[in-house]
């Protein structure tokens, strides 16, 4: 074991680091970022109006609800090295603590929101100061054994959550400032809101000093610690807020099935989660949407098809984890650079950081 | 929770021998799983997710053969030796394309092949639940020690239980292959100029994991109940049980399990919705105590 870690930490030293360049373009790239999350939210809050079909609407919420938990689950993974493999109990957490706030308080929708991010942010800092300070593997298998404890609460307190037949009776929608969510339009643009302003906040996130920080301790975090970083902080810091995101994947997803099932906080929620930033791509920021909007895809043909899905499911993963052994975003920027630097050769010799913005490496 | 449950027991005998068993088989069985993921990381450095699909096809193809020959022998041999294989061919053709590199990668192809090998189960036995039924020569009454009751089925458990460990203790102290893995385990590519084919270590070593796992399926057969995704429970434990241990220690495996077992019997009776948080609130405290498990090796 030690063999092995010197050897990776050696590899590790002479990589690199992508030093963050603090110029003008942060200024520039946030308005982008605003541009293009407008554009975004245009396009998605038009669609019922363009086209009638309910299953396009449900498409869109669903990719919102996972994209969110799947882009938070990046910010660990990619951003951070943090492989995760529980992440998905704060996907089941924040649909279980809103549907139940809900039904048990009748508090206005925002209220019960932030009551159910609170309470992420509580489980995720308890259950985070105890794994954060663990190895790769054992990070990821303790976080896994969070997942399944929580999971096996959920099922055996029946009476407060329904047990392994969910949390049934549907969840109240008081109409609040006008926006009635048992609307079907109405909730779809607000998943779209929560989706988009949630991208966004992440993507302030990852662009931050705090970011590069991030970025750093997965590079060397020995390095990181020396100048001065605490990284038991920094990695318990983006554990919770990466919680927090997914947990409001979790009550968009409440909210779109009317109710919480004890398979949100299951382990697969999180072998999904990982999967999806591999089909993506963990190296771009919005990798892990392309992945949700592909796996979602996926899944909704194979089932259709067939009823062995985790054969076909598992198929396609070895494909890309042993196949390709990349994401489709990263080769789509991999792609872009190799045509920009065959048509201008002054860009060779560019930072790899700044090759554009929505598509930036993070490392 | 049940507290009075808890303490009447701990003050009778009988309760004491029967709970005491009851928590040794569970133990054994998850030393027999653990002991092979341990193994596995000790000597390839990676954590075989789908350690629990092989306890999972031990029972299967235990049942199987049952079935078909009614020999008990018979049955426990091809449920280990169908997981050797099946160790092998899944280490050399995927696994061994996936060491030293990212974690994630191993996490992905291990996630991959649970996902495959519940739906192979799904395919071939049905999703029921399945039982193999307890063998005809240990369909006798069951024993009485000290007013508590004990099943001779489950003497048979912990003998081979303990006798596995004792097999693998004393054979990776003392010969040859037990030296040359642990060689490998220390060394790779010194073991591998001196001549000795890792490739085929690593390989041997991933049957030998997957064939204990079986076993312990095969034994677990004929009390408890087969369904697919069984394995996957007994992963979590048997991870937990290696945590607390140290991973890559076979003590702390044997150790680990033990407590598990114990935790889990006795919890049954003083908690019975918090059993398995009972387990996962004692591995909080070993990690946060010792990080690296009460057997583990620190790490420079």
């Amino acid at each position: 074991m030690t063999e092995l870690q010197a050897e990776s930490a050696r590899e590790r030293v002479v990589e690199p680091l992508s030093v963050p360049r603090l110029d003008k373009k942060p200024q520039r790239s946030r308005s982008l970022d605003l541009l293009i999350a407008l554009a975004a939210f245009t396009v998605l809050a038009a669609l019922p109006f363009l086209f009638s079909s309910k299953a396009l609407l449900d498409f869109v919420i669903r990719c919102s609800a996972f994209g969110l938990f799947a882009t938070s689950l990046n910010l660990l993974v990619g951003y951070t090295g943090m492989i995760s493999f529980g992440h998905g109990m704060f996907f089941g957490l924040g649909a279980y603590g809103f549907a139940l706030i809900m039904q048990r308080t009748g508090l206005p929708i925002p209220v019960a929101f932030i009551c159910t991010l609170l309470f992420t942010t509580v489980v995720a800092s308890v259950i985070g100061a105890i794994c954060v300070r663990l190895k790769e593997i054992y990070f990821a298998f303790v976080t896994l054994a969070f997942q399944m404890l929580i999971h096996s609460v959920i099922l055996s307190w029946v009476s407060l959550t329904g047990g392994d037949q969910g949390l049934r009776g549907g969840i109240p929608r008081p109409v609040f400032l006008g926006v009635d969510l048992s609307n079907y339009v109405h909730l779809y643009i607000a998943s779209c809101a929560l989706l988009v302003i949630g991208l966004m906040l992440m993507r302030q996130i990852a662009q931050s000093p705090f970011g590069y920080t991030l970025r750093m301790i997965r590079d060397n975090a020995v390095r990181a610690s020396f100048i001065g970083i605490d990284v038991w902080r920094a990695k318990l810091t983006i554990f919770v807020l990466a919680a927090l995101f997914a947990s409001t994947g979790g009550m968009i997803m409440s909210l779109f099935v009317s109710g919480a099932y004890p398979e949100f906080a299951f382990w697969t929620i999180s072998g999904e989660g990982i999967f999806i930033n591999m089909l993506g791509g963990v190296t771009t920021f919005l990798g892990p949407i392309v992945g949700t909007v592909l796996l979602l895809i996926l899944n909704d043909t194979v089932t259709r098809l067939t009823e062995y899905y985790g054969i076909v499911l598992g198929i396609v993963i070895l494909f890309f984890a042993i196949g390709l052994r990349k994401g489709l975003m990263d080769f789509a920027v991999e792609w872009y650079q190799a045509r920009r630097d065959a048509h201008g050769p002054g860009t060779m010799t560019r930072p790899r950081g700044g090759s554009g913005n929505s598509t930036e490496v993070a490392g | 929770m049940d507290l009075d449950a808890l303490t009447g027991c701990l003050a009778s005998s009988a309760c004491l021998v029967t709970q005491g068993t009851s928590g040794f088989i569970i133990g054994m069985l998850l030393f027999l799983v653990a002991v092979g993921l341990t193994l596995i990381f000790g000597v390839l450095k990676v954590v075989n997710f789908t350690h629990g699909a092989f306890y999972m096809f031990g029972a299967y193809f235990a049942m199987t053969t049952y079935q078909l020959s009614g020999s008990f022998a018979l049955a426990m041999l091809c449920g280990a030796a169908g997981t050797a294989i099946l160790g092998l061919v899944f280490e050399r053709v995927f696994m061994s394309r996936v060491y030293g590199g990212d974690v994630l990668m191993q996490l992905l192809v291990c996630y991959a092949f649970v996902l495959i090998f519940d739906d192979v189960v799904r395919l071939f036995w049905g999703p029921e639940f399945k039982a193999m039924g307890m063998p005809t020569a240990f369909q006798v009454p069951p024993l009485f020690i000290v007013g508590g009751v004990v099943p001779p089925y489950y003497l048979l458990l912990i003998g081979v239980a303990l006798g596995v460990a004792a097999i693998l203790g004393l054979g990776l102290a003392s010969t040859r292959i037990g030296k040359v893995i642990r060689a490998a385990a220390h060394n790779p590519s010194m073991v591998s100029a001196l001549g000795i084919n890792t490739g085929l270590i690593y390989g041997s070593v991933f049957a030998l994991g997957g064939s204990l796992a079986g076993l312990a399926g095969a034994l677990a057969a004929p009390v408890r109940s087969l369904t697919p995704g069984m394995g996957f429970s007994v992963l979590i434990e048997s991870f937990i049980v290696t945590v607390i241990g140290g991973m890559g220690s076979i003590l702390g495996a044997l150790i680990g399990a033990l407590l598990i077992g114990l935790i889990r019997s006795f919890g049954s009776l003083g908690f019975p919705l918090f059993t398995d948080g009972l387990m996962y609130l004692f591995m909080v405290i070993v990690l946060v105590a010792r990080p690296t498990g009460l057997f583990g090796k620190e790490v420079a």
